[in-house]
């Protein structure tokens, strides 16, 4: 049985020592986002995102169901999260299929992100109201965690659902019919917006030093994290703030201010990677 | 040494020399004796020495199987009546006596805070039992090196680079240290300790050895000059 342990003291301690001399343990700015890698493909809807040594994999599929009476006419958007020792070996794996705080977090900050922010038009995803929707799912898979999930996670689910195509519909009268990929081509999904996750990690006993894109350590040192998600229209989809330490409204300030010129390097290579597998197609 | 060969587990290595019966045949890691056979445990590259009565197969993996005597930097993660329970990477924790330091009695005995990081080599290690590890030389009673590790920096790396990062002969090691002082352990269950003057360069050296798993001597000494006209 292994269980968290996190790093050891020794660790913890140089990762602050080194910060308050502006320096980083992977050599980076303070500032600095690691490279973000973005590969698409070979089926539509599945997307790989590398963040340094953090990878995630997304899976976007679909089928039809009801919809839940209360809302007849929105298609269904589910997210789910798995985090196994397959990322880092100290992660828990014994928990026998039970899903860890961790998983929750990410797949609900994922759901505000793109549900939520209203990215995904899920009145687009009703066949016949009341009656027959798309249930839209995402599953995704860390491969490698080398810190910032959430970050790396928001990117492949959204590249995910982009790049996703789902069979085409025709409604005749009370008959709906669910046209082969073959017969017709599938049509992608009605997506408003891209919403771009960039984070922070506040570290020292008051969260006084903030880094751009933790690493692993750094997230296991820090005493406060910050999630700021932009679109391209530079307007705020959701900010999302973790750990005890409070933060000040100038932090908050400069953070975003960070994180509105990082947002858009990452749009910018999401919809390159988007177009790159378009063309290749 | 001749051409490389590369053995998969069960693999059976010819061993036999023109006088096999007087000589005695030693097997490192990966190897194992079934019957009169040997058989390779692991994946690798066969090495083999001193006319071909050493034998053992270098790999690289990433999970530490504790063998013993060798070194390895693990973390304290519980206390217990008798000992410490230390992370040291392996499938289970190891045991680490309060004993097992030097000059450690019944009544004078040291007091490890959870999280410490500790040096010491792998006492104990089979299938049957958890590792037991030990701060000091057991034959000696000295610390040799070993104990708990007050300063510094440690980071991971495969287990194929602290093998090779052991030998202090290591070009990546010689290079750094021509240009910057600095202190350095390695563990065998891939994880390495540094201490520099500056966090900026404890830095520099962590990158610099992570970097050069992959590069030969030359291109080592070419990384290691560059980085450091950077700074």
């Amino acid at each position: 049985m292994v269980v968290d342990i996190g790093p050891s003291n020794i660790e913890t301690a140089f990762v602050l020592e080194a910060l308050r001399k502006n320096v980083r343990v992977d050599g980076r700015g303070i500032y600095d986002y690691r490279t973000l890698r973005i590969s698409c493909g070979p089926t539509p809807g599945l997307a790989e995102v590398q963040l340094g040594q953090t990878r995630v994999l997304a899976r976007v599929s679909c089928e039809v169901t009801r919809p839940s009476p209360d809302r007849p006419t929105e298609g269904l958007v589910q997210f789910s999260s798995e985090l196994s020792n397959l990322a880092a070996p100290n992660l828990d794996a014994s928990s026998g299929g039970r899903v860890s705080a961790q998983e929750v977090a990410i797949s609900r900050m994922v759901e505000r992100v793109i549900r939520q922010s209203r990215a995904i038009d899920t009145e687009a995803l009703c066949i016949l109201a009341g009656v027959k929707v798309w249930a839209v799912r995402v599953d995704l898979h860390f491969l490698d965690h080398g810190g910032n999930l959430m970050d790396a996670a928001a990117a492949a689910a959204i590249v995910a659902l982009r790049h996703f195509r789902r069979p085409d519909v025709t409604v005749q009268g009370e008959e709906a019919i669910i046209h082969d990929p073959r017969e017709r081509n599938p049509v992608p999904l009605s997506i408003h917006h891209t919403p771009v996750c960039v984070s922070f990690a506040f570290l020292g006993a008051l969260g006084e030093l903030a880094v751009l894109d933790p690493s692993l350590l750094e997230e296991q040192a820090q005493a406060a994290s910050f999630t700021v998600t932009l679109n391209a229209h530079k307007e705020i989809c959701a900010l999302n703030k973790a750990g005890g330490v409070p933060l000040s409204p100038e932090q908050i300030q400069r953070c975003t201010q960070v994180a509105l010129t990082k947002a858009d390097e990452i749009s910018d290579a999401i919809n390159a990677a988007l177009k790159g597998s378009s063309s290749s197609k | 040494m001749g051409d490389t060969k590369i053995v998969i587990p069960g693999d059976i290595i010819d061993t036999h020399t023109e006088d096999s019966d007087q000589t005695i045949l030693r097997l490192g890691p990966g190897l194992t004796q079934t019957n009169d056979d040997t058989r390779a445990t692991t994946a690798g590259v066969l090495h083999s020495a001193k006319d071909n009565t050493q034998y053992w197969v270098v790999s690289n993996k990433r999970r530490y199987v504790p063998a013993e005597s060798e070194p390895v930097l693990g973390v304290i993660v519980a206390r217990h009546g008798e000992g410490y329970r230390v992370d040291i990477g392996s499938a289970h924790d190891a045991l680490l006596p309060l004993l097992a330091f030097e000059g450690a009695t019944k009544r004078n005995k040291p007091n490890l805070a959870l999280g410490t990081l500790v040096y010491a080599r792998v006492a104990v290690a089979n299938s049957l039992m958890d590792p037991e590890i030990e701060c000091f030389n057991s034959k000696t009673g000295k610390a040799e090196g070993y104990g708990e590790m007050t300063e510094g920096f440690m980071f991971k790396c495969s287990l194929g680079l602290a093998r090779r990062l052991i030998d202090s002969r290591a070009p990546v090691l010689g290079a750094l240290g021509a240009g910057v002082p600095f202190e350095v352990a390695v563990g065998l269950n891939g994880r390495v300790w540094i201490n520099t003057a500056s966090p900026a360069t404890t830095v520099l050296v962590a990158n610099a050895i992570k970097n050069s798993e992959f590069l030969n001597a030359k291109q080592c000494r070419q990384m290691v000059k560059e980085l450091l006209e950077k700074q």
